[in-house]
């Protein structure tokens, strides 16, 4: 057992961690951020990407002793300062892009990645980029069409604030 | 121009915010104070005699709380866990019922199966502990091949020794008989309707936690429909009064209908949780689930179509072998029977109709409902023999299903249902358009010239949903009502709480019933709260499943509201000082018809909590109503689908490359909504189509258990989707005029999908193909075509 | 997972010391090893995660080679210019192992040491002929891989870098499995400076990856997608399980390696 130390979502939070502990383990029953999902446990679903060092990492494919010192992004941190959702959130509303709600924290991180290295993607670089990431209830019809609402949104913001 | 509000409109869904922000509250979410952790050792082999389960081991491993095994299930004198329908067979005899105890008792039937739980101050060491448990087994030869399960001489149950559960019919067998006899082309196929792993992203959990205070037990589980978990589980397995019992099902991540059931695990951690004075948590991994989660489909079945030189359909037959699965689940012996058999007249006029059906046990997971439930298979054996009969007699899909659409309503089927209205013309007619139908051959030639092979495949569904009439279902051998409750509770200042008993796991019920409650009372959405999911809260449930939540809890909830209308009536009427039969109720407001006086709904609830100027003799004061639904019939969902796919012959590949939609769902509330579920409804029939097996071999072990076997349909696997609902034609017997949406896309998809792929493989002289269309499988046929043509 | 320690060494000689004890068990990215884990197929006594390690980590152009360290990450090989200037094939690579969150922490020496007979990167290894570097000594890949998850590693042997000739031209054309994603059968085509061609083959082989004599030498003769046609692919050896059988992994060879020859046509 030994005491480390993330900054998760721009706060220092620091808990207990065994050397097997996953880091969707040690956010969820040390840190109490439940909004991290485990889904599968081959490393394959995504419900539980969050970002480390500002990469998308699968939660539960990386320990939490590997993430002492790091600053890690959750699903609790794409809010706006204000409460309000985030680009990308308010994409998947806007779009419809959730249902049972399970997965979507996953996706979300995953296309905050995804449309940081690639501001306009393709529907076919969506789709790819989603790899990752299982959802059982949309068909990803609507995640696909929030990805490409959340681009143009963020493509849109950026050109207003040249 | 498109309304903003109200039905019809396509709403934001208000559930969003909290899941968007990682605060959606799912029941791996919670953990209750001083709790503990439980760990299923589940049985590695298909089939065994159970000789002796030893605990001593694992009992003094550190963090060990106690460990339970099936003698402590006998001796605590605890029920199994019970079947909620029962089938008469075509002798009627009952079907067989073996118990089904909470942890194995003598034998385990089932890879999976529960032999030991150990409860432990964590889970590690729960895990840790299990791996000491020395388990002492004889392996009996496995039944998994329901063709032959009758014959193997090995018994999943001493009560059925032929592994038969039961051999059902329904229809005239003579009359379909003297048809075929005097049919012009008789059209036979065999199929397999592959087993599927629901797969709701949510792996489930349950929470037992036992107040010794209050004598109280609460269950915290991952449940479609509390109300029927604590029915089933209180009076059959527990023995826990309802007053005592308190069932919450939170945030759901999925359901598909393998949530419905109420599970051992959900007996054991209440139970046990008793014992122990201290709450009991399991939540189940991915590996897990797909050896505890109940499955679907899994039909093996021949039919034979007859019909007249034109192509009119005479008669049709079917001969299906369904699997159970080791145990009885909790809807599973009516999902072949009433929610299959009596769909086999789809939108045609067939005179004459015979099903049979063979439910067999097998050392494999109990097979349930999963979306769609025994429609799918209907509308899998139909659709695709209509196609090869089109292909036998040389013409068009679409024109032969014309020939045989019911126009006329209400039409009384062969198989005992009655649809009570429906369009089959306008969806297909629109469904071409969409399609581009007359473009295909062009399509096909250009593919043509890449080396790939086109192919497009037609669906025409009908689904029976808004599951049901309890009358009907009490003689088909239900064994609960499946009406649905409401309670509208009018607060002082006018805000409206409404209790349902339809669960909400991604169907959006939050939205949607807000939207209905607000139409009906001429109040913003925004002042009506939907309450669901928990047992404590909402009068009582049948739950979610069958398509069902607005068709019958959403007419529950508008029954409810008429009656706070009614009664607010009385109340305005007094306060007016008018005649109650002068009152008309519109836009949120009691008015005195043909004069300007009025009341604001608001106002007449203050008053109803403030009875100062009351009708105090008359009635009662405060406004809340609870109304219980009963749907008089099913409601009769149609649509046709058009899939088109291109073939690359060398690796037999298989993309879709278009798949469009036209449904008629009657009346639509939220678009939006009605979308999304027709689009997760196509993914799951295209996976089931391209994708998913849940391939047992012969010793009955699981070898697609995982992730790494079970294909799961990613984005890259699927197209954007082409749906449009139609302008419907309302159900004639519900107050919304709905029919329900929820299944529809997985269950006109998967023939659809396969009717494409024959299509494109038809110059091979191949007539079908069985799911998943895997390059595998694709290709295979195609080398066995070619071998064939050449000697030919 | 069981119980096991866990340490994150920052220079390699602490890393060989670490893996000096008894049950220890090297991690490059853990994309592999940690679901291993997590169903319990391993129990080591300590886990020695490599990642830390900044030396292991980078890729770089040596006269007619890449070399590229042991600890560089799928996402930092796909997106190279490096690497795609030089081995066109390897950014194709790189860029179809997994998905977007497995390439972030998943490495070239964590692929290769664990030899999963489905994984990309020892199709390439062998295809293009490369030297394995390890904390001892170079490995040859032709002498590399033994078999199903087997290598020429030894006992607290570490791969350090992995140094690539480079190509005339590459390609690798990846047929999936539909559920894990890995390679069904995924071929690797290297044209190599001195006109040889070299076929890796990877996810068919019972034993593993493997090279494909027939192939190279009809393509080295006559680089046309038509000579492979001429080519006997023999079933056997292939591997069978549900999602394909022998003969169709033998066809599957064919195809892509044919598909591989018209990319580079």
């Amino acid at each position: 057992m030994s005491t480390i130390s993330i900054t998760v979502n721009g706060k220092q939070k620091s808990g207990d961690a065994q050397g097997n502990t996953l880091l969707v383990d040690f956010l969820r029953s040390e840190l109490k951020m439940t909004g991290t999902h485990v889904g599968c446990d081959t490393s394959q679903c995504g419900a539980c990407v969050v970002h480390v060092n500002g990469e998308s990492v699968k939660s539960c494919s990386v320990f939490a002793s590997a993430c002492d010192g790091a600053t890690v992004t959750t699903i609790e941190g794409m809010a706006n300062d204000d409460g309000s959702l985030g680009v990308i959130q308010a994409a998947f509303q806007e779009q419809h892009g959730l249902q049972c709600g399970f997965c979507t924290p996953g996706m979300v991180m995953s296309i905050a990645e995804m449309l940081k290295n690639n501001p306009q993607p393709t529907e076919a670089e969506i789709r790819e980029g989603l790899k990752g990431n299982i959802c059982r209830c949309t068909g990803y019809h609507n995640i696909v069409k929030a990805a490409q609402s959340a681009a143009a949104a963020l493509a849109g913001a950026a050109q207003a604030a040249e | 121009m498109a309304k903003d509000s109200g039905i019809g409109a396509a709403v934001k869904r208000r559930e969003d915010a909290r899941f968007l922000k990682g605060r959606g509250r799912y029941t791996d979410d919670m953990n209750r104070p001083n709790q503990t952790y439980a760990y299923i050792l589940r049985s590695w082999s298909a089939h065994a005699t159970l000789n002796s389960v030893d605990t001593e081991a694992a009992s003094a491993a550190p963090g060990v709380v106690r460990v339970f095994t099936g003698k402590d299930i006998e001796e605590a004198g605890l029920g199994g866990v019970p079947c909620g329908w029962e089938i008469t067979d075509k002798h009627g005899e009952k079907m067989k019922e073996p118990p089904h105890p909470i942890l194995a008792i003598g034998k385990v039937r089932h890879v999976g199966d529960p032999i030991a739980v150990v409860v432990a101050e964590n889970y590690q060491q729960a895990r840790d502990a299990a791996e000491m448990i020395d388990v002492d087994m004889t392996d009996l030869p496995a039944v998994v091949d329901m063709r032959t399960a009758e014959t193997i001489g090995s018994a999943v149950h001493d009560e059925a020794t032929d592994n038969l559960c039961y051999d059902w019919e329904l229809g005239d067998g003579e009359a379909a008989d003297k048809a075929f006899a005097e049919a012009a082309h008789i059209t036979t196929l065999e199929l397999i309707n592959n087993r599927l792993v629901a797969n709701p992203m949510e792996p489930r959990c349950a929470i037992g936690d036992y107040d010794e205070d209050a004598d109280h037990y609460t269950l915290y589980t991952t449940s479609q429909n509390p109300h029927v978990i604590r029915l089933l589980m209180g009076a059959f397995v527990l023995s826990i009064p309802e007053h005592k019992l308190r069932v919450y099902a939170p945030d759901v991540g999925g359901g598909f209908g393998t949530k419905i059931f109420h599970y051992a695990e959900e007996a054991f951690v209440t139970w046990a949780s008793a014992q122990l004075k201290r709450p009991v948590k399991w939540t189940s991994d991915r590996s897990e689930a797909f050896i505890s989660d109940a499955h679907g489909r899994d039909h093996v079945t021949k039919a034979e179509l007859a019909m007249d030189a034109e192509g009119k359909f005479l008669a049709l037959r079917a001969d299906t072998r369904a699997n159970m699965g080791a145990y009885l689940s909790t809807f599973a012996p009516s999902i072949p029977t009433w929610l299959h058999g009596t769909l086999l007249a789809g939108q045609y006029l067939t005179p004459a109709v015979h099903v049979r059906v063979r439910a067999m046990f097998t050392n494999t997971v109990p097979v349930d409902a999963y979306r769609g439930a025994g429609r799918p298979e209907a509308t899998y054996l139909l659709e695709r023999i209509i196609n090869k009969a089109a292909q036998e007699m040389g013409m068009d899909q679409a024109e032969l299903r014309r020939k045989n659409f019911i126009r006329s309503f209400p039409y009384a089927t062969p198989v005992a249902l009655e649809y009570d209205t429906g369009d089959y013309d306008a969806t297909l007619d629109a469904v071409m358009e969409m399609a581009d139908y007359k473009g295909f051959e062009a399509r096909k030639a250009e593919s043509a010239s890449r080396g790939k092979l086109r192919g497009i495949g037609l669906s025409c569904y009908i689904e029976a949903c808004g599951i049901a009439p309890s009358s009907l279902v009490g003689s088909l051998g239900a064994r609960a009502g499946l009406y649905e409750a409401a309670t509208i509770r009018v607060n002082p200042t006018g805000s409206v709480t409404v209790m349902t008993g339809s669960h909400s796991h991604g169907q959006g019920h939050e939205t949607t019933f807000a939207q209905v409650v607000s139409d009906a009372l001429g109040i913003p959405a925004d002042q009506i709260e939907i309450v669901h999911g928990d047992t404590d809260k909402i009068p009582f449930g049948m739950g979610t499943y069958g398509s069902r939540s607005l068709a019958v809890g959403g007419s529950a909830i508008v029954k409810a509201v008429d009656k706070v209308v009614a009664k607010g009536k009385k109340i305005a009427a007094h306060l007016l000082e008018a005649a109650e039969s002068d009152i008309v109720f519109e836009d949120g407001h009691y008015k005195v018809a043909g004069t300007d006086k009025a009341k604001a709904f608001a106002e007449v609830s203050l008053a109803a909590y403030v009875p100062h100027n009351y009708p105090i003799e008359e009635i009662e004061p405060g406004l809340e109503e609870t109304a219980f639904y009963d749907p008089k019939n099913f409601t009769y969902p149609a649509g046709s689908y058009l899939c088109e796919v291109e073939v690359d012959p060398e690796t037999g590949k298989v993309e879709i490359v278009a798949l469009s939609a036209s449904d008629d769902f009657g009346n639509v509330v939220n678009p939006m909504i009605v979308e999304g579920q027709v689009h997760g409804g196509l993914a799951q029939g295209i996976g089931q189509a391209m994708l998913e097996n849940a391939t047992y071999d012969e010793h009955g072990q699981l070898v697609a258990g995982s992730y790494m076997d079970y294909a799961m349909p990613l984005a890259v696997d699927l197209p954007s989707f082409n749906v449009e609902t139609a302008e419907g034609t309302p159900c004639t017997h519900n107050p919304l005029g709905v029919k329900g949406c929820g299944e529809a896309g997985a269950i006109g998809s998967p023939p659809a999908v396969v009717n494409a792929v024959v299509d494109a493989l038809k110059d091979y002289g191949v007539d079908h193909i069985d799911m998943p269309v895997t390059p595998l499988r694709v290709w295979t046929t195609i080398q066995n075509a070619s071998v064939k043509q050449a000697a030919e | 997972m069981y119980s096991f320690d866990y340490t994150k060494p920052t220079d390699l000689s602490a890393a060989v010391d670490s893996l000096g004890t008894e049950g220890a068990q090297a991690m490059g990215g853990g994309q592999t090893l940690i679901p291993v884990l997590k169903q319990r197929l391993s129990q080591p006594s300590i886990l020695v995660d490599l990642s830390g390690i900044e030396s292991l980590k980078g890729i770089r152009r040596m006269g007619d080679m890449l070399v590229i360290g042991a600890g560089t990450t799928h996402g930092a090989v796909a997106g190279s210019s490096d690497v795609s200037g030089a081995i066109a094939g390897l950014t194709e690579l790189a860029g179809k192992i997994g998905d977007p969150q497995v390439r972030n922490r998943g490495t070239i020496g964590g692929s290769l040491a664990n030899n999963d007979p489905a994984a990309c990167y020892p199709s390439a290894a062998l295809a293009l002929g490369a030297t394995i570097e390890t904390n001892k000594r170079e490995i040859a890949a032709d002498d590399f891989f033994q078999g199903l998850y087997a290598t020429a590693l030894e006992e607290g042997e570490v791969i350090t870098a992995v140094k690539f000739p480079i190509p005339v031209a590459s390609t690798y054309q990846k047929f999936e499995q539909p559920a894990s994603r890995f390679s069904l059968t995924s071929v690797f085509l290297a044209k190599m400076a001195d006109g040889s061609v070299r076929v890796g083959v990877t996810g068919a082989g019972a034993d593993g990856v493997f090279r494909h004599a027939g192939l190279e030498q009809a393509l080295s003769a006559n680089f046309a997608a038509s000579a492979v046609d001429g080519v006997e692919v023999s079933a056997e050896g292939m591997s069978n399980d549900l999602h394909a059988t022998p003969e169709f992994r033998a066809n599957l060879v064919k195809v892509m390696t044919k598909r591989a020859v018209e990319a580079l046509s």
